[in-house]
């Protein structure tokens, strides 16, 4: 290769390329920027603050006073903090009694949901149990059958059971259905797990559940780490079943009071603001809360 | 590496010592949970299919009447037809997108502008994910409204008013603009998703091409598509599979409507079930819809299992 150009298939080529550097990590490390460099960069920035543009929007029209609103419309910059909006909507719903709603439901959720997963994965992935394929196979259908297969019966069977609209029935169904994939996940984690040290247990004269208790447990802790935090978000998102079973205001969730809404509010923009930020501000405590765990976990999933 | 060696030894992980018949235990919460919560209600879903239920009273025995009637019913082959759409909104399209981003933010981004730059940018094509569904359903349903939504007022704005529309309420466009939401929503997950993936790609590949003379284009289309090629396809069936199911944003943004433009089958049963209690049919829809999801769900875990490591039978 000639000293020229290593990005001839780039439209605005670099002429001249820094000298190769002997080191392996050359790609990661700083090189010269580059024309091109920066049109990609001007660029993505574009679009990645085209994509939280409505973020922006939500935030600033939730504080505009609404005659303000309608004057000037949603892209001027608020002269005034105005509260009312945001007051008016959370007293309206009831908000903090969703947001309790929601912690508790998720919250029970992602725990329930990761000691089933434990269990059972402790069968198939240390126990090795006959047909354990099969048995994911089967699980994983919890995970993959569209919830509208399961819930006209499912709305039956919590009536006949005194759990409709309770936050109980919510929350043992949607524990068994996050479970599936929490079997998946950790059943291919345990199936590399050490096999030395599980023997040393048992020659010590372990217990089954001693082994779980002590040593698997312990060791697998920031699997199911992720594992809790993503089965707190998902029941957090969850849409479908709780807007089913939970008809009663006083049991619905953060997303269900709010997908409620369409409909009313929609003679008043900046209630309809108000309302997105109050669901995007608990979204965005855990995102920032637990970003590294999320984008360790979005691949743990992939690619798995 | 691994994997050829685990598969070679396939008795390594064998405990000798004890039979596993005692690990059977473990596995009765997930399974009585999993009978009750799946097993037992789709086989209930599936009898409600064959009836005519109107959600009191004892459900009628009619056989296939509400299959042969869903292949005459256009509503249900429109919620089908758009979900071809939305499987292009939620997989192909930012599947495609995805690729591109992440590769300009690993190839351009990170080497001339820092990795803190680029995992910046990553968290910003990542946070629609964050948010409930419904949110993002109020947010969008804002900014499509006619009068003083946000897109309207931008355009008047600008002097473009010519291309004001009413986005939710015009069955032509209805659909676009909910496509527009799922792909803002989707983008995230495939950005991160690949560029995890590219990190994992061997940096003398890219080298050795660059000593070839192949410009980005050409690395891009001949390294990194073909390294990705497991992601790509596993990001592929996950969201294809997660389209098809698809409900919140219909029920939140459009209800399915105008008309049918934006029905799919999953809102179709939900709104057979609950709006004009037809049970029994909204059961063959939600039976139909799930033997679908199956079919292919069942692909991405044969694929799946083929590629996990530490899993083989």
């Amino acid at each position: 290769m000639t000293s020229t150009s290593v990005e001839l298939g780039t439209p605005t080529a670099v002429p001249a390329h820094q000298p190769r550097s002997p080191k392996p990590a050359r790609r990661r490390s700083r090189a010269r920027r580059g024309v091109s460099g920066w049109v990609v960069l001007i660029v993505m920035l574009v679009i990645a603050i085209l994509m939280l543009f409505p973020f922006w929007l939500a935030l600033s029209n939730a504080f505009k006073p609404s005659a303000e609103y309608i004057q000037t419309g949603p892209l001027s910059v608020p002269s005034t903090l105005d509260f009312t909006a945001l007051i008016q909507f959370w007293q309206g719903v009831n908000f903090n009694q969703k947001l309790l709603n929601s912690v508790i439901i998720s919250g029970s959720v992602a725990l329930i949901a990761a000691a089933i997963s434990l269990l059972s994965a402790y069968a198939i992935g240390v126990g090795r149990i006959k047909g354990r394929v099969w048995i994911l196979a089967i699980f994983m259908l919890a995970f993959t059958i569209p919830q509208e297969a399961l819930v006209y019966p499912l709305f039956i069977l919590t009536r006949d059971a005194g759990l409709y609209d309770t936050q109980l029935g919510v929350i043992i169904i949607l524990s068994v259905l996050q479970s599936a994939f929490g079997t998946y996940m950790l059943s291919s984690v345990l199936g590399s797990f050490p096999v030395e040290v599980l023997e040393a247990a048992r020659i010590d004269g372990a217990s089954r559940m001693q082994i779980l208790l002590r040593i698997v447990l312990p060791l697998t802790r920031p699997t199911l780490a992720v594992l809790v935090t993503f089965f707190f978000i998902w029941t957090w998102n969850d849409f479908f079943l709780p807007l089913v079973l939970l008809p009663s205001a006083a049991n619905q969730t953060v997303s269900v009071s709010l997908g409620a809404l369409s409909g009313q509010y929609t003679s008043d923009p900046t209630a309809l603001a108000a309302a997105s930020l109050a669901g995007i501000l608990p979204a965005f405590i855990f995102f920032i809360l637990f970003q590294r765990t999320l984008m360790r976990g979005v691949n743990l999933g992939a690619v798995k | 590496m691994t994997l050829l060696s685990r598969r070679a030894n396939p008795k390594r992980r064998r405990q000798p010592m004890e039979p596993t018949g005692g690990y059977w235990a473990y596995l009765i919460p997930g399974a009585i949970g999993f009978a009750a919560v799946v097993l037992i209600p789709f086989g209930m879903n599936v009898y409600l299919s064959l009836t005519r239920f109107r959600g009191v009273g004892t459900p009628q025995f009619i056989g296939l009447d509400n299959y042969t009637r869903l292949i005459g019913d256009p509503t249900f082959w429109a919620s089908f037809g758009n979900s071809l759409i939305f499987i292009i909104a939620m997989a192909i399209a930012p599947t495609a997108f995805g690729v591109l981003v992440a590769a300009l933010l690993f190839d351009f981004i990170a080497p001339r502008f820092g990795t803190r730059m680029s995992s910046v940018m990553r968290a910003m094509f990542y946070l629609p994910q964050i948010l409930p569904i419904a949110v993002a359903g109020v947010l969008w349903k804002w900014m499509y409204q006619p009068e003083y939504g946000v897109l309207n007022s931008i355009f008047d704005a600008v002097g473009l008013g010519a291309l004001k529309q009413n986005w939710l309420g015009d069955s032509d466009v209805a659909i676009w603009s909910v496509v527009n939401v799922l792909i803002w929503l989707q983008i995230g997950y495939t950005v991160v998703v690949f560029m995890a993936g590219l990190s994992r790609v061997d940096p003398a590949l890219y080298e050795a091409a660059e000593l070839d003379g192949a410009g980005w284009i050409t690395r891009f289309r001949v390294i990194t598509l073909n390294q990705l090629r497991p992601e790509i396809a596993v990001v592929i069936i996950t969201t294809s599979v997660a389209a098809l199911k698809v409900f919140a944003p219909i029920f939140v943004l459009t209800k399915g409507g105008p008309g049918t433009s934006t029905i799919v089958p999953a809102y179709f049963s939900f709104y057979n079930f609950f709006t004009t209690t037809q049970v029994g049919y909204g059961a063959a829809v939600a039976t139909v819809l799930a033997l679908l999801v199956t079919v292919i769900a069942v692909g991405l875990l044969l694929f799946q299992t083929r590629n996990s490591e530490g899993f083989e039978k």
